[in-house]
């Protein structure tokens, strides 16, 4: 172990690169120039500058959502701080872990709004995990090991650490002594399986009749998937997976019926609402899952499996709770399920896995799209994340921003693996897409990254065009332009009487291919179907750069289907004309 | 029905607020909080009071253990336990219910003002309230209450 004598600032890189830490994302100014000075003095901890701090914040959370490993962003105080808060609600809505690491005024001018001063603690208060404000440079070491330990176990998150400018101080040395094990007294996230209702899960399971698994953002982020496949595969029981689990199941397995909840397909709904075993796995019930949580599988018992004890029974009673890893819960329930020679009520659930068939047959989505060619001499949203699924061979790291072109990049990319997809599903963070492949794209440098976004959303942190030119990321944007804040409009469309208020831009919009140009990067600009596939190709074969796809979609499309609200998750919109109630 | 929640935290900055924080960042109605630290100086004991119903008072629950400054939490009203509140009330002489209170409740007294003090549960400090209410109280003040469960069971740690 390092004992030479170090400052605060030295201390804290130091720190970083013993957790393994070899990138971070940031933006410099008066508060943080100590610990800007010792990153240009070492080469442990790569620094990218980015053009915003939100930007800095999602691009270490799409890192650590692609990797595993926790993602770092240093900001300086007072605006640098305020400007990291979204990024902070982003990674805390999806369980992240991410460490944010910002400058702050000298301990003595702390209270006296000095200048750039901002209570960084007090604003991300509620949206991170934990956070700690550093009262002597000396503690730097022991926080630094605390901030990952809390952010990368039990239910991940960010976490924030607060350093004054004094306590980072070239000329103020000490013995820097990083510890090799910590003790928290107040924090004991559960490890392991929880096993003590894993009998009672598996009796339930041999019995039932219409059962679903139901899996979320927590199996992908515990690492999971293979043991929920393994049991999926075990029972032959039909999966359906959250728009933050996306990729826990293979998406391209027959077993798999595709998203669920506001925007999921006809037979998760339908599979849901008739339920008679839900087995919920690292998935929460929220809203847009439930649709009214009091008509919300009424027939189904459920078993939950959480690391968070709050999330258990928070919305939805668990029948069986099970509190611990996903992982390791998984195998001791696969262990029991073998040993004792399991046999499910085969007929029962060939004939449960039939009715999912005829539902997906009578209103699945329509996967097929691409070989119809244009509609109305339009091209449609979903036929541009079908090309994109094929150029790509189904393999790409896609990331998205929010609105209508997420939920048909969800929709129609079938994600094979996990940590494939990456969305701000919690927080609905428009702007998220292109830093967050700035994380991934730099995590795998010899990976297709691509970003699906809207005209609307790629605007939000467009700056950072910019970041992906000094650094070299071949990000592909695959901007849908329906020329309207979509998902909006949509709203407006269905509960407004067509109101257009404020979702459209009156021929306000850029030219995307010379902003992208200006930027230093290549701009394709698709406006007719016939164009569609042959530039989807020449973009994904421009391995080394960065290009910006601009397709003109269909701007009527809706996405459906999608849950009428305040019913149960059987009454859909399935169409502009079609519902199921 | 009343609740009563206790915990024990860590003796730092920001726990308090953290804490408090919880209950409006979720929505949580809190009644009464008290909050000091106890004779071990790292900790403080914060008790809280509340009348939601049993499923709230579990996610409460829940969610305050979950904050990393929190040692441990209990819901002592999930079992027997003792309840009980500070009172301070101001009257002028001339309105000083003597009916009511005796000599050991008087903590001062002047030529025009006298203070009193009661201890008793949160329900018998309300009824007094109301008796006295025609005595026009020139201030009442109360703690919020405190508790601890009536068998050997206790909040505390080994160190
Ligand atoms: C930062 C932020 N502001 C506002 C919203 C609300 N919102 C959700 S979707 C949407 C429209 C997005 O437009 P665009 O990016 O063009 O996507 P489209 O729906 O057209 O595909 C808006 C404004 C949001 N999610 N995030
Ligand atoms: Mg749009």
């Amino acid at each position: 172990m390092d004992k030479s004598n170090k400052s605060g600032a030295e201390a804290l890189i130091h720190s970083l690169h013993l957790e393994g830490v070899d990138l971070m994302f940031g933006y410099p100014g008066g508060a943080a120039l100590h610990i800007y000075d010792a990153i240009f003095n070492q080469n442990y901890v790569d620094h990218i500058l980015v053009r915003h701090e939100q930007g800095a914040v999602h691009a270490a959370d799409g890192y650590a959502r692609a990797t595993g490993k926790p993602g770092v962003a240093l900001v300086t105080s007072g605006p640098g701080a305020t400007n990291a808060i979204t990024g902070l609600a982003t990674a805390y809505m999806d369980s992240t872990p991410i460490v944010v690491i910002s400058g702050q005024v000298k301990s003595n001018l702390i209270g006296t709004d000095s200048f750039q001063e901002t209570d960084m603690i007090g604003v991300s208060r509620p949206i991170v995990k934990h956070s700690f404000l550093v009262q002597r440079a000396e503690d730097i070491p022991d926080i630094v090991k605390k901030a990952f330990h809390i952010a990368t176990t039990g239910r991940k998150g960010p976490v924030v650490i607060d350093i004054p400018k004094d306590f980072t101080d070239p000329e103020y040395k000490f013995e820097f002594n990083y510890p090799s094990e910590i003790n928290m007294r107040s924090y004991n996230p559960p490890e392991g399986a929880d096993t003590s209702s894993i009998k009672e899960a598996a009796d339930l399971i041999a019995t039932a009749k219409r059962p679903v698994i139901y899996s979320g953002g927590g199996v992908n982020q515990n690492n999971a998937s293979e043991e929920l496949t393994a049991l999926a595969k075990l029972l032959n029981f039909p999966v359906t997976n959250t728009l933050m689990g996306l990729g826990a199941f293979p998406g391209s397995d027959p077993q798999f019926m595709g998203m669920l909840g506001m925007h999921g397909t006809y037979q998760a709904n339908m599979a849901m609402h008739n339920a008679d075993l839900i087995i919920a796995v690292g998935a929460r019930f929220d809203d847009r899952i439930t649709n009214d949580p009091k008509q919300f599988a009424l027939s189904a018992k459920k078993i939950h499996i959480d690391v968070d004890p709050a999330s258990v029974s928070k919305i939805i009673h668990a029948d069986i709770p099970i509190v611990g890893s996903a992982k390791e819960s998984l195998t001791a329930l696969i262990e029991e399920l073998k040993c004792r020679d399991l046999k499910t009520n085969e007929s029962d659930i060939s004939e449960w896995n039939e009715q999912i068939k005829n539902w997906r047959d009578a209103h699945g989505l329509n996967h097929s799209l691409l070989e119809m060619g244009a509609q109305n001499g339009k091209i449609l949203p979903q036929q541009v994340i079908q090309s994109l699924y094929k150029e790509t061979n189904g393999e790409a790291f896609v990331t998205s921003d929010v609105g209508q072109h997420q939920m048909f990049a969800a929709q129609y990319y079938h994600f094979d693996k996990p940590r494939q997809w990456i969305n701000s599903g919690g927080l609905g963070t428009m702007g998220f897409g292109l830093p967050s492949a700035m994380g991934v794209q730099l995590a795998y440098p010899e990976s297709i990254v691509s970003c699906v976004t809207g005209e609307g959303s790629i605007q939000m942190c467009i700056q950072e065009l910019s970041t992906c030119l000094q650094y070299g990321l071949p990000i592909k944007i695959i901007n849908l332009n329906n020329a309207a804040l979509g998902m909006v409009k949509q709203w407006q469309d269905m509960q407004y009487g067509g109101r257009h208020s404020s979702s459209t831009y009156e021929n306000s919009l850029p030219d995307f291919v010379a902003l992208t140009e200006s930027y230093g990067h290549v701009g394709i600009k698709v406006s007719k179907f016939d164009e569609l596939e042959s530039s989807m190709k020449e973009c994904i074969s421009l391995k080394d750069k960065l290009v910006f796809l601009d397709v003109d979609v269909d701007p009527n499309e809706h996405v459906y289907p999608m849950l009428e609200a305040g019913n149960a998750m059987d009454h859909m919109r399935l169409s502009k004309d079609e519902k199921t109630w | 029905m009343k609740r009563v929640i206790a915990l024990l935290m860590e003796n730092q900055p920001g726990a308090l607020s953290r804490v408090v924080g919880l209950f409006s960042q979720r929505g949580y109605n809190i009644e009464t909080l008290v909050v000091a630290p106890t004779n071990d100086a790292t900790l403080s004991r914060l008790t809280m009071s509340t009348e939601g119903d049993e499923k709230v008072v579990e996610q409460i629950t829940k969610q305050l253990d979950k904050l990393i400054d929190v040692v441990m939490v209990t819901n002592l009203s999930e079992s027997e336990f003792v309840e009980r509140e500070l009172m301070l009330i101001k009257f002028t002489k001339d309105s000083f219910p003597e009916n009511v209170f005796d000599e050991t409740n008087i903590v001062s007294e002047d030529n025009e003002i006298i203070n009193v003090q009661v201890v008793g549960t949160s329900l018998e400090l309300d009824k007094l309230i109301s008796e006295i209410d025609a005595n026009n109280p020139l201030e009442i003040v109360r703690s919020g209450s405190l508790g601890i469960s009536s068998d050997e069971k206790t909040l505390t740690i080994e160190n």
